[in-house]
């Protein structure tokens, strides 16, 4: 079955309120019972670039942007050439723009889309406090099928503090747009959906990392700001205060990392969220509560590298800092979400993971997940909740061991405060008791149980998200992980209803390797085609080096901040068996 | 009437670790381990109660020379492992050690950073003037003509940095300097820095006998500060303007900057009123 959905962009220069507009479409979208996906795109300015906000609406869970848009929504044309690469654009694909700004640039026509005028300006001209942004949702939700009923209750609900002039002038401009949409040629209209039954939110990737700490039972956050990170931090930094938590915000990554460390010593769970350049000076420290046994969560909200790269763009070019990038072996936890939704599923998992084996997990995310809003079915309850093993009453006569050796790994921990069990914690090697020691058979101990930690531990099913059209059957697959996963479902469905037999396996768990599980999941699978968004295929390289992949194995890899369509992980998956057959 | 309740003795071996230091005959960090040993029994804290950070460096040692709970963390970062202990666990009573190449050279901004925050924390730094652990290139605090070092065999031709100055303008709330040659006056001056709220500053003149012997000197070259402690942060730092880096055994000055300690409160929130915010 493919999905029905409807994909358009509205664009414009800063003030045209194009992200404020996609965001009351989205609402209005998900009171009509459809199910939407928003992602941001923005230039480099701080206030005031263009903009384009690019939507998806569908009748059912969708997670992934479509090949090419059907509509364009150009308020104005500002700087809009410097999104062109991002908003593929074919003939069956509409512009609309407003003749005030003149003629549609050059860089949007190579697909030879559809053209069509309206004049939002002179609309919105002829109703008091009309904007030309609200003419446009108008036409857009005439030309969608959104009932305008849906934008009623939106905009009174986020207009409710502007009173009702403001909502009444907002409403006439939008019939009003919505009424100018007769003249327009058509685009897909979705249908109408008779009762949103499901219960439904709308979050970003990024709320969605700070509910999913929280929820782990992350109490102590420290981070310094960075894009496309900080908004998982202005999301808890309030919400932390609501629960008995707190941020603090530090001079720099290297104090974030370690205050984390200094609160998590201290017994309360902690985190830190930051982006690539923040987690290169971090990565020190992250041997460190390696080495002390600390545990924590770092998220890594991904951006195009290397250096300050592309701030606010998306690349999944962080996996190999993430798994090697710290000096010494050094085993720890890498998980990687992998849609929306699923940053609050693997965040409460990191954390759970990191104070199951008292060491630091890193989780990678990435722009393109973090700063899109989704309206998705309620995510479910989990029973993740952070537990240590801690010691807490001392042995008559016995030295307390803080890194005694244990069948786990995991060795209980004295939460200061507790009588008779004091210790120093170390980051240089030590013996049981956390002596410093240069021996080799301390060394050859504590990497021994360090490792051992990571690798008995149950991860259960949780280390890959598995996908097949039928269990057991197809011989192909698609091996991919995080953003990357939300294409490659959508190009997998789309195989299925033209009858191919094929396996989605999106890795969770990155570090410590699963080699067991992938053997089991790859069953059956003679050919596989390896999805990432990094230059050097930082993904496959890691495949091949710790898995037993098919012979015929091929990588789709290509840097951000472009994506790979379900469309062309589908012409990959047609190619790799039409050239077996 | 409530009972009082009987608070245990201390003697200062009761805050010692059994592991012997690493350090070099004479080094002037063994009198600073005593002081810090002898404060805290004065102040009769419970050791599991007090928790001594550090990051690298000889006298970065000292949380494992002590029986109370300890954090050696990496090169320049024991302010914020101790600003997230602190402010984690307001509870406990949280030292910092650490030498001038630690404190002021690798982990400078967080100096700065620890002082204008002003967290309830006392910073003891160990200045001698030199890297001692990867045997003897100068540090911030060093002369500008010192040629002891292959690194730098003409001198590092640069300016010593001023901890006390600099810790004064960023904030610190409570300044002093004292010398390894007296141990009493450290652990009392010690005594007072905990006891002083925010962060505290105390600067050791701990000579490094090994890689600058001439500071064997310094014994002989300090003397006790003339005047008191001013609470005047604009007279303070005139004084130490002025001031040569040998008055020692006295507090220099003391603020009444209200320390950095949000609370963790519930606001009657739960995660569900959180979560519900997110739903249609």
């Amino acid at each position: 079955m493919t999905i029905t959905s409807v994909s358009l962009v509205i664009a414009g220069s800063g003030g045209a309120g194009v992200v404020t507009a996609g965001s009351l479409l989205l609402d209005a979208a998900a009171h009509a019972g459809w199910y939407a996906l928003m992602s941001r795109s923005s230039g480099p300015q701080i206030r005031g670039g263009e903009a384009a906000a690019m939507l998806r609406f569908a009748t059912e869970p969708i997670m992934s942007h479509d090949d090419s848009f059907h509509l364009l929504m150009a308020i104005d044309w500002d700087n809009i050439g410097r999104f062109s690469a991002e908003i593929p654009l074919v003939a069956e694909s509409l512009i609309v723009g407003d003749p005030a700004h003149g003629e549609a640039p050059a860089a949007l026509l190579g697909g030879q889309p559809r053209q069509a005028a309206l004049p939002m300006t002179a609309i919105a001209e002829k109703i008091e406090n009309g904007r030309p942004n609200m003419v446009a949702l108008g036409a857009i939700a005439a030309m969608i099928g959104l009932p305008p009923e849906a934008m009623q209750a939106v905009v009174e609900k986020n207009l409710k503090r502007k009173g009702q002039t403001a909502i009444d002038a907002s409403m006439a401009a939008f019939h009003a747009g919505f009424a100018a949409a007769a003249d327009l040629p058509t685009i897909p209209k979705l249908p109408a959906v008779a009762a949103a039954c499901e219960p439904r939110w709308s979050i970003t990737g990024n709320e969605a990392t700070g509910l999913g700490v929280i929820r782990g039972g992350v109490r102590f956050v420290a981070a310094y700001p960075i894009t496309p990170a900080t908004e998982v931090l202005e999301w808890l930094a309030p919400s932390l205060a609501k629960v008995g938590g707190m941020l603090v915000q530090a001079e720099d990554e290297l104090a974030s990392i370690n205050q984390i460390i200094g609160a998590s010593y201290g017994g309360v769970p902690a985190m830190t969220a930051t982006s690539g350049p923040g987690l290169s000076l971090m990565i020190e420290s992250l041997g460190l509560a390696v080495a002390a046994e600390v545990p924590l969560v770092v998220v890594d909200v991904m951006r195009v590298g290397p250096s300050t790269g592309i701030a606010t763009k998306s690349e999944q070019s962080d996996l190999n800092i993430a798994v090697y990038g710290l000096h010494g072996d050094a085993p720890h936890i890498v998980v990687a979400a992998n849609s929306v939704p699923d940053c609050l599923f693997t965040t409460q998992w990191a954390v759970h993971l990191a104070e199951a084996m008292q060491a630091p997990a890193l989780v990678l995310t990435d722009q393109a997940m973090g700063q899109a809003r989704a309206i998705v079915p309620r995510p479910a309850e989990l029973a993740f909740i952070g537990q240590r093993l801690t010691a807490t009453t001392a042995v008559e006569g016995e030295r307390y061991k803080r890194y005694a050796m244990t069948g786990s790994g995991v060795s209980p921990m004295a939460i200061p405060g507790t009588p008779g069990l004091t210790h120093t914690a170390d980051g240089l090697e030590h013996n049981e008791f956390g002596t410093p020691s240069s021996q080799a058979s301390d060394h050859q101990a504590q990497m021994d149980k360090r490792s051992r930690k990571l690798t008995q531990f149950n991860y259960g099913d949780h280390w890959a998200d598995i996908e097949d059209a039928e269990v057991g059957a197809g011989d192909t697959a698609i091996i991919t992980w995080g953003s990357s996963t939300g294409p490659a479902r959508e190009a997998l469905r789309r195989y299925s209803a033209a009858g191919g037999k094929a396996r989605l396996i999106s890795l969770r768990l990155i570090a410590p390797v699963q080699p067991e599980k992938m053997a089991a999941a790859l069953a059956g699978i003679k050919r596989a085609v390896v999805v990432e968004q990094s230059h050097s295929g930082q993904f496959y390289r890691m495949l091949r080096a710790f898995y037993e992949l098919p012979a015929q194995t091929v990588s789709l890899h290509q840097g951000g901040p472009l994506a790979f369509g379900p469309g062309r992980i589908l012409e990959q998956l047609n190619q790799l068996n039409a050239g077996s057959a | 009437m409530e009972a009082v309740a009987q608070k245990r003795k201390y003697a200062a071996k009761d805050y010692k670790s059994e592991l012997k230091p690493i350090w070099c005959p004479g080094c002037g960090d063994y009198t600073v381990l005593n002081a810090i040993t002898r404060a805290l029994a004065e102040l009769a804290l419970p050791p599991e109660e007090v928790a001594v950070v550090s990051g690298i460096g000889c006298s970065s040692r000292i949380p494992a020379y002590t029986s109370v709970y300890g954090f050696h963390g990496v090169h320049g970062r024991a302010l914020p492992v101790a600003t997230g202990l602190k402010l984690a666990r307001p509870d406990l009573t949280v030292l910092v050690t650490g030498g001038d190449g630690d404190g002021f050279s690798i982990g400078g901004n967080h100096f700065l950073h620890a002082c204008r925050r002003n967290v309830d924390l006392t910073y003891i730094v160990m200045d001698n003037q030199v890297y001692g652990m990867t045997k003897g290139q100068a540090s911030p605090t060093t002369a500008p003509d010192w040629e002891g070092s292959k690194l730098t065999p003409e001198g590092t031709g640069i300016n010593p940095f001023q901890p006390l100055v600099v810790g004064l303008a960023s904030g610190a709330n409570f300044i002093a300097r004292v010398s390894s040659s007296d141990p009493v006056n450290m652990a009392r001056i010690i005594v007072e820095a905990i006891q002083h709220p925010g962060f505290s500053l105390v600067q050791v003149l701990s000579p490094c006998v090994t890689f600058r012997p001439e500071q064997q000197e310094w014994r002989d070259v300090v003397r006790t500060a003339v005047v008191d402690y001013t609470d005047d942060a604009a007279r303070a730092a005139r004084r130490l303007m002025t001031d040569d880096g040998f008055n020692v055994g006295k507090v220099l000055y003391k603020g009444s900057r209200p320390p950095f300690r949000p609370e963790f409160e519930h606001t009657d929130g739960s995660v569900a009123e959180l979560e519900a915010r997110f739903a249609l």
